[in-house]
């Protein structure tokens, strides 16, 4: 699943700004500070599908502290808070 | 021969247009109620196929999955399982999915085929995706996933023929394939697995146009912008709150003098007397009242649908999350809390938007607290009363400052009361994280929207006829009871039961500065809370009710201290006495706990903010 033609650092989609496009590498959702559980999140995220290979690119932020942020991914649009979104890592 | 009747299941992910498609199917025939012991609403209708079958379909609540992470999702997840209280298993499972977006819908959709019902896809919005470029190899998909597959545009007419076709088709030969229920709760990466699953059907059945929903992505760079978005919903919110106040108010004018009309002609038709005062003040003033809030629910649950179904909802939720997240609320609260200023009873219905049991309840406790327009027949009689009309800084109006603080003082109470609840209540739960699709927008569908309104509309009015009318009929037996002596020149009221109470309770009111007439205006007052307005009139001895208001607010002058008259305001900021508002709790919380918790609350901070605000008052020398 790697881009070979562009190595980018790994990140967590919760750092991303506005306008940051990527694609999942992995879901990490050991203390990612979120509320649910591990597995709890991690399910969630695959619901709403935060898979392996998705393209995302970070449409809107909030005003307070940029917070929550809405994130395409492939094509549909989510609104997730940066909390949740540290689950997620992208390059 | 007549068919027995079939059971059909209606199933999809939020937003999949599962609700304008059972709306379309079934039209008005619908049943709204409560599954039993929650609060999840129950939506069942009718429809007869082509060729003559009845069919009874259930909308149930939508899911991203199995799981059953919320009450919602626990029924829809006992429901295709058979096991739901009260419910049978279904003979078919419909599964909506919006074809603009598929990916959730078909991993939704293989994880639902190993509960073995028989099942169709319904692609529905096919209209919208051919629009945007997305092909569909139906034939294909429908082989794949090893089921039928019917396209259905919900919103037009004759758009759902194909998937009545099919259905007649498919329930011909239901009986012949038994089921077996393979489904069991997934690991992450049995997830994950039918996640790619999914991916590899759409890839193989699947287009996708180069270009993405473009009118979205250009509404959204509006509305969704950190600082234009939040004017927009300003912009969106003035424009709502002008619609309830301004456009409901002739209507209500209308109802009430209908219903007033009625109480005379019952005043006319009877001789006075017992049936003749139960009639016109029981019933027809005491229902009167609260269906006179008619036209302020249906503007409100227009507007909320409106913006639901055009797919703003979602966007509002996304604003506001942070910035309500500071008094531990959650986005979607907002709404709510916001109907809340035209009456709690639609802003507490509307709650249902909240799909985190505790958030909702927060949100129920806290409606209350909003400042709902029966209060304001009491303010501006105390306010136009007691206050000068003079000018402050030289260009703010005194009275409506009065006004503006009596707003603050009721939002502030609500933020810090949600705090606390947070604090010290719900301590042990982590806030609900908030996490959510945010669709494409969408022309919203007029009837649909329309059956809604029609379904919230008929539950209010059942509600009416209902528990609000016994309450009604039990405050006019205590402001009734006993009679009064022939030849006296009292009021009636003052040999009632509510007097009893009232004076058996002055002396606890004493320290706020309430003499005995108001303790018993706050009796009937427990109707709705600008009954006590009327209600003032009475003790006082003032014949017109409500018309004479000017009147009320002249004898008042004369007889209550302004420390007095501060007292009784913040006391209605607080106000616990609503029977329909506590009849709404107790309904949508499923519990008399809650429903208790929030008079209990709302009445220590009534008694409190009073204490205080008649005692400063005195000491500042308006004793």
């Amino acid at each position: 699943m790697t881009d070979t033609r562009d190595m980018r650092r790994e990140m967590p989609l919760g750092l991303a700004q506005r306008g940051y496009t990527g694609v999942i590498q992995h879901l990490s959702a050991k203390d990612s500070g979120s509320a649910l559980s591990d597995i709890e999140l991690e399910s969630r995220l695959i619901e709403l599908g935060f898979v392996e290979g998705a393209r995302v690119e970070v449409l809107h932020e909030g005003l307070v502290g940029r917070d929550p942020i809405a994130v395409r991914v492939d094509n549909i649009t989510i609104a997730v808070r940066r909390r949740e979104a540290m689950a997620v890592i992208v390059a | 021969m007549e068919l027995p009747l079939l059971h059909v299941a209606l199933v999809g992910t939020p937003n999949s247009g599962k609700t304008s498609l059972f709306n379309a199917l079934t039209g008005s025939r619908q049943k709204v109620a409560n599954y039993p012991g929650v609060t999840v609403e129950r939506k069942e209708g009718f429809f007869v196929t082509p060729l003559g079958r009845q069919i009874s379909v259930v909308d149930l609540p939508g899911t991203y999955s199995l799981r059953g992470r919320s009450p919602d999702e626990e029924i829809t997840r006992d429901f295709v399982l058979g096991k739901a209280s009260g419910e049978i298993l279904p003979d078919l499972v419909l599964c909506v999915a919006d074809s603009t977006n598929l990916r959730l819908t078909i991993r939704l959709l293989l994880e639902l085929k190993r509960t073995g019902r028989p099942m169709i896809l319904v692609l529905n919005m096919f209209d919208i995706a051919s629009r945007r470029g997305i092909s569909v190899d139906v034939d294909r998909l429908a082989k794949e996933l090893g089921m039928p597959v019917v396209t259905s545009i919900a919103v037009r007419k004759g758009g759902t023929a194909d998937l009545l076709a099919l259905t007649d088709q498919i329930s011909a030969k239901l009986a012949a394939e038994p089921s077996e229920n393979s489904w069991r709760a997934l690991s992450v990466s049995e997830l994950r697995a039918t996640q790619r699953e999914a991916d590899r059907i759409i890839a193989d059945c699947v287009s996708l146009p180069a270009r993405p929903d473009t009118l979205t992505s250009r509404i959204d760079a509006v509305v969704l912008h950190p600082v234009g978005g939040l004017i927009v919903l300003a912009a969106i919110l003035f424009v709502m709150f002008q619609a309830v106040f301004a456009w409901a108010q002739p209507l209500m004018e209308l109802l009430q003098s209908g219903f007033d009309a009625l109480g005379e002609f019952v005043h006319a038709a009877l001789p006075a007397g017992l049936l003749q005062s139960f009639l016109q003040n029981g019933v027809i003033s005491g229902v009167g009242s609260v269906i006179v809030f008619l036209p302020q629910i249906i503007i409100i649950f227009l507007f909320i649908l409106l913006l639901e179904d055009f797919g703003y909802m979602a966007r509002a939720a996304f604003l506001m999350d942070r910035i309500m997240g500071g008094a531990g609320l959650h986005g979607r609260a907002f709404i709510p809390l916001l109907s809340s200023f035209a009456c709690a009873i639609p802003g507490i219905m509307a709650t249902r938007v909240i799909d985190n049991k505790r958030d909702r309840l927060t949100t129920i406790l806290i409606a209350p607290l909003m400042t709902c327009s029966a209060r304001i027949p009491v303010y501006t009689l105390i306010i136009s009363a007691f206050i000068p009309a003079k000018d402050v800084w030289g260009f703010i109006n005194l009275q409506g400052l009065v006004m503006f603080g009596l707003y603050a003082a009721g939002i502030t109470s609500a933020l810090v009361v949600s705090f606390l609840i947070k604090f010290f209540m719900l301590r042990d739960y982590a806030p609900a994280p908030f996490m959510l699709e945010l669709p494409d927008y969408k022309v919203p569908r007029l009837k649909s929207i329309a059956i809604g309104i029609y379904t919230r509309a008929k539950m209010f009015l059942q509600r009416a006829g209902t528990t609000i009318f016994s309450m009604m009929v039990l405050i006019w037996f205590l402001a009734s009871f006993p009679q009064p002596p022939a030849g006296t020149t009292e009021p009636a009221i003052d040999f009632s039961l509510a007097a009893i109470i009232g004076k058996a309770i002055a002396p606890l009111l004493a320290p706020v500065g309430f003499n005995w007439q108001i303790a018993v205006a706050l009796i009937p007052g427990m109707a709705a809370r600008e009954v006590a307005v009327a209600a003032l009139g009475t003790v006082y001895a003032i014949e017109g009710g409500k018309e004479a208001a000017e009147q009320i607010g002249q004898a008042l002058a004369t007889k209550w201290s302004l420390a007095t008259a501060l007292s009784m305001l913040a006391w209605y900021i607080f106000a616990p006495q609503c029977a329909s508002t506590l009849a709404v709790i107790r309904r949508e919380t499923g519990s008399w706990t809650w429903m208790a918790v929030t008079f209990s609350y709302m009445l220590v901070l009534a008694y409190a903010a009073s204490l205080l605000t008649y005692n400063v008052a005195v000491a500042l020398g308006a004793g």
